[in-house]
This record gives structure tokens, sequence and C-alpha cells, in this order.
């Protein structure tokens, strides 16, 4: 490589992640099957599937907390293995690198104190003492949580366990963020919040992977949309295209056919997502 | 099993989980012991709980009671609270293990029990009351080492200790894991208290409470697992690092003398 060129000016494609024919089984039963995904540097992935389609088993696994038992996932380059994982410097660097919000902030939730909480990931680091309570200090700030540092977080709303838990991870300023349904189980105004919030921080320089199953949110937080179904990559393309393909959708179990009365009169919709436009015509017709 | 039932341990659980949001506030508060280094407390209270249990003299055993009965004030613990939480359980359980020395241990009667030939010994008196009063000192000093440490300190203060990695990772777990337990146990008890209509009956009961204890027991493990991930993702290799750096000051040398003259001379006058 010329002196003096990162591999974007070259125009080379910097791959995040990388996996080939990537198996995992729970107990025998495959969560993913020879599953095969690249991710740039920089780009906005949606991993869409139903609930069991393997959405938050691929996180894990590209988060190093599962090892696939069959094919290979490279980080940069390097096989996430069990291994290289022993290894403190490489586990180091890439914990630095890559953070996972769980679905579930009460288990990623663990210290006493929302500071302890943010300041955890840091300290396991070994970051200086100065740059970590600057740092904890900042993302607090600018998650708007500051005035609940000394609180518990177990003691927190959905909303403020769920900010609370990506400070905790963005903190570490990752290059790397995996969210696994960081919108479930949120309501409106709290969902819009983080929504905002990752897009504030992404500002187009990380790389976010966001495993859900909410079509509506999709355009918001990708920009590429690989659909799941049984372990296996059903579609990859961009969320306009998943969107308008209803076959594809109703494939992978993430709308169904719904009927009901409009005016006296039985209708049927092809999914709760596509609810708001089937209803203009009822509307216009009135 | 009737509703009341499952209400009241529906309250027994919420209860569990403020009181762990007490003890971490105690651990943070402004007290004497609050103030020490973690390492001279671990120490020193260790150190007067062996004493305690080295000890066969009764009067020692209340002077170390005592002494934590003083502690405890200087660090503004509630005494109320302890006597209810601790003492009472502590002299419970004791209590039901020390009761066979009454009458088996050989010895001068002095009480004979109306029904049948039993009778409550001297000796057994004094081996029952040594017993109950060490558990009594020991527990006291053990719940001020806890009730006056923020966990992760105190974890960090055991592994200064050398105490292994891996005891130091379990320990971590824990503390999140008893909450979660009891989080865990509140959900379910409540789920089942809003559809139970009417009594249940003695069969009934036994198969809810069996049902719900396996039930709970697998779901914690499973998110027991979930949280070490967690922690696991966030960099924690098993070693536990915190903000506070420890640093000993003229104040914790003078506890340390204060904790080793108390200890080395209750194990003198204990022999």
């Amino acid at each position: 490589m010329p002196e003096g060129l990162t591999p974007e000016e070259l125009n080379f494609e910097v791959l995040e992640f990388e996996a080939e024919d990537l198996r995992f089984e729970y107990e025998r039963v495959a969560a993913l099957q020879e599953l095969t995904l690249r991710v740039r540097a920089g780009e906005r992935i949606a991993l869409l599937g139903a609930n069991g389609s393997g959405k938050s088993t691929l996180l894990r696994l590209m988060d190093a907390l599962h090892f696939s038992c069959k094919g290979a996932l490279r980080f940069r380059g390097a096989a996430l293995t069990e291994a290289a994982m022993e290894d403190d410097a490489f586990a180091l660097k890439f914990r630095r690198r890559v953070g996972l919000v769980f679905q579930n902030p009460d288990i990623q939730l663990f210290n006493p104190t929302v500071f302890d909480e943010v300041a955890f990931g840091p300290l396991q680091l070994s970051w200086p003492r100065e740059e970590i309570l600057e740092r904890v200090h900042a993302t607090l700030q600018w998650i708007g949580v500051e005035h609940l540092k000394d609180r518990a977080p177990y003691r927190l709303s959905g909303g403020e366990k769920k900010r609370v838990a990506i400070a905790s991870v963005i903190v570490l300023d990752p290059d790397v963020l995996l969210l696994d349904e960081p919108t479930g189980a949120l309501d409106p105004r709290s969902q819009s919040q983080v929504i905002e919030l990752l897009e504030s921080w992404n500002n187009g320089q990380k790389t976010i992977i966001t495993a859900t199953h909410q079509l509506e949110i999709l355009s918001e937080i990708s920009e590429r949309a690989v659909v799941l179904a049984h372990g296996a990559v059903l579609a990859d393309a961009t969320p306009d295209e998943v969107l308008a393909n209803t076959e594809l959708l109703e494939a992978a179990n993430l709308i169904h056919s719904h009927r009901h009365l409009h005016i006296g009169v039985p209708h049927k919709h092809i999914s709760p997502y596509l609810h708001h436009e089937h209803h203009k015509h009822v509307a216009a017709q009135r | 099993m009737s509703a009341g039932v499952i209400a009241k341990t529906v309250r027994g659980f919420t209860s569990a989980l403020g009181q762990t949001l007490v003890l971490e506030n105690s651990a943070h508060g402004r007290g004497l012991l609050q103030a020490l280094d973690p390492r001279v407390k671990l120490m020193g209270l260790l150190a007067l709980v062996v004493a305690a249990a080295l000890s066969r003299k009764l009067a020692v055993m209340a002077a170390l009671f005592g002494l934590g009965v003083v502690l405890a004030v200087a660090s503004h613990l509630s005494l109320w609270s302890l006597a209810k939480r601790v003492w009472l359980v502590a002299f419970g359980f004791t209590f039901m293990v020390a009761a066979p020395a009454l009458f088996l241990t050989p010895g001068q009667p002095v009480y004979t029990l109306p029904l049948g030939s039993l009778a409550i010994t001297a000796q057994g008196v004094r081996s029952a009351s040594l017993l109950i009063a060490r558990v009594e000192a020991a527990v006291t000093l053990s719940t001020l080492l806890v009730l006056t440490t923020p966990w992760m300190h105190l974890l960090k203060a055991l592994r200064t200790m050398l105490v292994p990695v891996e005891v130091i990772a379990l320990l971590a777990m824990t503390h999140r894991y008893v909450v979660l337990l009891t989080e865990n146990a509140t959900a379910m008890f409540e789920s089942r208290q809003s559809r139970i209509v009417g009594r249940l009956s003695g069969s009934e009961q036994r198969r809810v409470m069996v049902n719900t204890g396996g039930v709970l027991m697998s779901k914690t493990l499973e998110l027991g697992n979930e949280v070490f991930l967690s922690m696991q993702a966030r960099g924690f290799r098993g070693e536990v690092r915190v903000l506070t750096d420890f640093r000993l000051r003229g104040w914790d040398y003078l506890a340390i003398s204060g904790f080793a003259v108390a200890a080395v001379s209750a194990m003198l006058a204990g022999r």
C-alpha cells in the first residue's frame, strides 16, 4: 500500500466483520445455519428477523461471547475464536473496539449506581482514573442521565435503563456498536430518544449493527437491511427494498395478514406495519 | 395456598429488594468504619471474628459483641435494624442447633422437664450460651464489614489478600444475581397471585411451591449466565477494578493498631 494513504482513500473495502458458513447450535438445535455476511466499516446495518431467527445469537458471536461450531467469523481479519479471546492483549483491543448493548437492560446493569455502571467498562480496560471520570461525566451528560448518576440502575424506568445501558457501552467509544432490540418494549417517546441518541453518536463514522423486528424504525436506523430467518440470510438489501417486498416480509414472519371490519365491511390487511397506508384509501372512500 | 400467603411472599421479596438499596446506602454513609480503608476493615474485623471463634469465655465474646455494637453506632447503623435482621435471626438458628446440648451435655441438672426425665444441665447451658454468643459476635462483626463497605471495594480488598480471581468473579456476580433472583421471584409470585381465586388445598400449595421454586431456579441460572456474559462484553476478566485507589492514611494505621490490640487481647483472655 502506498505510504500515507488509508484503505478508504484507496477505495479498498474495509471489512469489520466477515462471517463464512457460520453455524451455531444451542444444545444441538441450530440457531445459525451456514450464514455468510460481510460488514464494511461505517455501515449502519439492521439485522431484521422474527423471534428466534438468530439475530441475537449472531450479535453474541460478533461480540465473541459465543463461538461458532462451524465456519469462521473474523473481525478486521482476525479470527474470533476462544483461543484468540484468551489472549489478554487481543481481548482488550477487541473489547475496546466492539461494544454490545443487550436486549434486556436488567442483565447489563449490575453495578450499585449509574455512575459505577458507566465507569465499569473503562475500568476493565485500565484507563487512567482522570480520563475515566471525565468520560463518564461527559457521557452521562450527553445521554441526559447525569441527574441519575447516584441512583441504583435497577430502580430506573425502562427508558432510563435502556439509555444507561447504551451509555455504559458508548462511553468506550467503540468503532462497532452492536445493539440488540434497542427500542424493544419502550414507549414511543423513549424509542425516539434512543434513535436520536444513536444518530447523534454515529455521525457517519461508526459501524452500527442493530438487531430488530420493528419495521417502523428500519429506515431510521439503517442503510442496509439483512433479513434473517431460521438462522440464515434470507435477503440483503436497502431498507426501502425490504419494506416494499411484502412476500419477503411474510416469509420472514415480519408481517401477517390481519382481517377486521371497516364501516361494517370485512377488510384484510397484509400487515400491521402497512396498516396506516391501507387506511388512507378507506378514509378517502368515506 | 391462599392469595394472602402469596401476597405476603411478594411483600417479603419487595422488602428484600429495598433492603439491598439500604445496604448500598449504608456502605456509602459517613461513619467510623466507612471512613476506613477497606483492606484495614477486612483484616481488622476478620481478626476479631477469629478471636470470637477461638474464645472459650463468655465474657470475652460479650466484650467482642459489645465492641461490634459500639462500632455499629459509630458507623451510623441502625441498631433496631441489626437486632431485627441479624441478631434475632442468628439467635433463632443457633438456638435450634444448640438446644439439644442443653439436655445432652452431662452435668449437674438445673431444671428437669415436668414430663419425663429430661433435664437441662448447667454444663449444657454453658455450652449452648457459648455457641450462641460466639455466633452472635462473629455474625455482628461480619455484618459490619458488609454494611459499611461498597461491594466492589470489598471484592478488591479480598483480591489484595490473594483470594483467587475465580472466587472474586463468582462473588462479583452474586450481588447482581441476588437482585435478579428477588426480582424474578417477585414477578412470578405476583403473576401467581393475580390468577388465584379462593383457597388451594395442602397438596396444591405444595405443588405450586415446588413448581415455582424449580422454574425460578432455572430462570435465575439462565439470567445469571447472561449477567456474566454482559460483564465479559465490557472487558471483565475476573480482576476487580474500582475507581477509588486504596491508600492508607493516619487514621487507618490507628485503626490497624486498635483492631490488633483488641483481637490479640481477646485471644489471650479467651483461652
